[in-house]
């Protein structure tokens, strides 16, 4: 099976190792990789700040690299609900891009749904001893609908942990220039995220989105927890034997 | 009235230092969300319900003059007074005209967000009339001079010591903080007013267009008391929260409390439907349905925000809200709250100026989206609040250049290389064990509390070439 992977601009700039790790994971679960060069971001950062002109450009350049892949694979779940939510909005008068548009969103994955969605496993043979708890970021969640298939996917892994966390749907307080125009709401908000985190005891916390990642380990960095940040495709990769 | 700073960005910081708000606000919050869950489970499939409450609700904003129509007709042929207001100001006018005609000199309250945004006690005041608020909470924050914070729970950000304190002026003398108590005294305190209310003053959860009826969902009694004791009845609603029919209504009582409180019913639900009629006991002489425009037709033309109107006040969102959580609901400084205020405030007011920072007092984590009982896509409002924004030339220059430049360096991978490299060369000093922490400066809302990872020494792409021979390596097929 061929995938396109959609690296996004946040991975391919400050987590190339992010990356890396997804495409020997598609590669061991069997999928050949391609990467189509001339991608480089989704638009989604002017979408949300409400710079559309600037956005549609930056779209249009998605849209061309893409144009050709059967199967579009991101590790992130807001980028890819940039492409099948953001788009429709933004293209909303320019019906040769909106159809481009359309065409397109059938084939746009978050990693872990494809993988169990369209690869159809849940045991990627991976053993990972620690104590771990995922937070699901709310575009995977609510625009992608990627449900638990990240959780199914950690509960195979070998002498892994799995704990809850409390108010897992609940935002980590990213936001794109939300958390930089309102800062400090944007602070308390991850610093919950973090208590909650802090309660269960994990030593890891996962997720499939390195937005939310970023904050998350950016405070946990700052009050200095040991608490570790990794992405999934990270922990499956590091732990296939 | 409690004064607040202009900004949506001061406000939240200053309400972020109120530990008690802040905690209470999350107790209460959380509290009606697991109710939530548990009471949308029991009516079966809840997006069908979902889907059921939407479809009502923009039915009856594609159609909302026949509706309009209807109901006015039929109010009035029951016995009711109708009046039509375009604007805040002829709202006010009207009731104070009733006020002026029945030599009232008290009003008593319940359940109206719309008197509030016309602002009606204060011009009460003015001509000497008292109006008394008498859902318990805001009774409470009418006596501290304050606006409610939340749609459901308007005094959540009080303490039972704030309250007693309050009650304690009222009295003339210390009042225990003991739950008991305090709601023993507001009862007694409010019964006077019952007996002695001249006008009685409701909102309206909806009106039935049908029947001419008007339906409140309340859960203290007292808006049985405000509608029936005093000989005047004056029903005060926003202009698009009509419902076709008595089955329509239905479905609206089975979603709004399930939504904002959990709850599968409130604890009343008055339909009345005009005034007293010859040969009844109770009710009122006179029943005056004032229907409230002030910016609403301009957002029923709008096609980017016309759902809004849709919303039935649950509180749904708020509770929710990841920012209203943290911030409450003075942070938004006006009437409406949390995300469907952020959406409403700006297009009802009609002032980017002022209100036209609150849409980004959002993560646009879509919660709010999700909650919505009538699906209104707030978060896609918010957006498009935005863009109207920066359309308009309201956000600052430095932003402006960042995102020109965002477009210039990533519509050219040539270009964006360029930036990535330029990124390189200029953090160096900074980097430490691949983050930065120092304050930077455009991004210091981020550093302030959180460190900055570094960019990579090299990107994605840089390394692809690599992971491609590596493929070939392993015998894949791989990019041949
Ligand atoms: S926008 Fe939706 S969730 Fe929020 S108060 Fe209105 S109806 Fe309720």
């Amino acid at each position: 099976m061929r995938v396109s992977l959609f690296v996004t601009c946040l991975v391919d700039s400050l987590f190339p190792e992010v990356g890396v790790s997804t495409v020997r994971l598609l590669r061991r679960l069997g999928a050949e990789v391609d990467f189509p060069e001339n991608q480089i971001c989704c638009g989604q950062p002017a979408f949300n700040a409400g710079y559309h002109p600037e956005a549609r450009a930056v779209a249009e350049g998605w849209l061309d690299a893409f144009s050709s892949s059967d199967h579009i694979v991101s590790p992130s779940g807001s980028c890819g609900g940039m492409v099948v939510h953001g788009y429709e909005e933004l293209f909303a008068d320019d019906p040769t891009r909106l159809a481009q548009a359309r065409e397109v969103r059938g084939k746009v994955y978050e990693l872990s749904q494809f993988i169990v969605e369209v690869l159809g496993l849940e045991d990627v043979g991976a053993r990972y001893p620690a104590r771990v708890t995922y937070h699901p970021s709310c575009h995977a969640t609510r625009l992608m609908g990627v449900g638990d298939a990240p959780v199914r996917l950690l509960r195979r892994v070998k002498d892994l942990e799995f704990v809850e966390l409390p108010f897992a749907e609940e935002c980590c307080g990213f936001g794109g220039t939300f958390s930089v125009k309102m800062g400090d709401v944007s602070t308390a908000i991850v610093s919950d995220k973090i208590r909650h985190i802090q309660e269960t005891g994990a030593d890891l916390v996962v997720g499939t989105d390195m937005g939310c990642l970023m904050n998350i380990e950016g405070r946990l960095r700052r009050i200095g927890s040991p608490v570790r940040v990794m992405h999934l495709a990270q922990l499956l990769e590091e732990g296939v034997q | 009235m409690t004064v607040h700073p202009a900004t949506m960005k001061e406000r939240a910081a200053e309400a972020l230092h109120n530990d008690f708000l802040r905690e209470a606000v999350k107790i209460t919050t959380d509290k009606f969300f697991a109710g939530k869950a548990l009471a949308q489970r029991s009516l079966g499939d809840w997006e069908a319900w979902r889907e059921r409450g939407r479809a009502i609700r923009a039915h009856v904003l594609a159609h909302l003059d026949y509706y309009l129509g209807q109901l006015i007709d039929q109010v009035k042929s029951r016995g009711g007074k109708v009046h039509l207001c375009e604007t805040a100001e002829d709202a006010v006018q009207v009731i104070v005209d009733i006020a002026r005609a029945r030599n009232a000199r008290s009003v008593i309250k319940s359940k109206s967000m719309v008197t509030e945004e016309i602002q009606l006690n204060k011009a009460l005041e003015a001509i000497g009339v008292r109006a008394v608020e008498t859902d318990l909470g805001e009774y409470i924050i009418q006596l501290a001079h304050e606006t409610p914070s939340h749609i459901i729970a308007p005094a959540i950000h009080k303490t039972k010591k704030d309250v007693a304190e309050l009650f304690s002026q009222v009295a003339g003398k210390p009042i225990k903080d003991d739950t008991d108590t305090l709601t023993n005294f507001a009862r007694q305190k409010l019964r006077e007013e019952f007996l002695t209310g001249d006008i009685g003053i409701t909102g309206c959860n909806f009106a039935v267009a049908e029947t001419g009826s008007v339906a409140l969902f309340t859960n203290e009694g007292n808006g049985r008391m405000v509608t029936t004791l005093p000989p005047v009845h004056v029903v005060v609603m926003g202009m698009e929260r009509v419902v076709p029919t008595f089955e329509d209504l239905e479905v609206m009582m089975n979603l709004l409390p399930r939504s904002g409180t959990g709850q599968k019913l409130t604890s009343y639900v008055t339909v009345i439907t005009g005034p007293r009629r010859e040969g009844e006991v109770d009710g009122p002489e006179e029943f005056h349905l004032v229907i409230v425009d002030n910016g609403r037709s301009r957002i029923l033309r709008d096609p980017e925000f016309r759902e809004a109107l849709q919303c039935i006040r649950c509180g749904a969102c708020l509770n929710v809200c990841p920012v209203y959580r943290q911030i409450g609901g003075h942070a938004y400084g006006w009437v409406y709250p949390g995300p469907i205020g952020a959406v409403i405030t700006p297009l009802l007011t009609d002032d980017l100026d002022r209100w036209g920072d609150l849409p980004y007092a959002s993560s646009l984590c879509a919660a709010c989206a999700e909650a919505c009982p009538v699906k209104i896509p707030l978060h896609d409002m918010l957006v498009r609040h935005r863009v109207r924004y920066v359309a308009a030339g309201k956000t600052p220059p430095a932003e402006r250049m960042a995102f020109r430049l965002y477009k210039r360096a990533f519509t050219s991978p040539r270009r964006y290389r360029l930036a990535f490299k330029t990124a390189v060369t200029f953090q160096r000093p900074l980097v430490k064990d691949r983050h930065l922490s120092a304050r930077l400066p455009g991004l210091a809302g981020w550093t302030a509390g959180r460190d900055f990872p570094a960019a990579a020494p090299k990107r994605f792409r840089d390394l692809w070439p690599g992971l491609a021979a590596e493929a070939r390596q392993m015998g894949g097929a791989d990019h041949e």
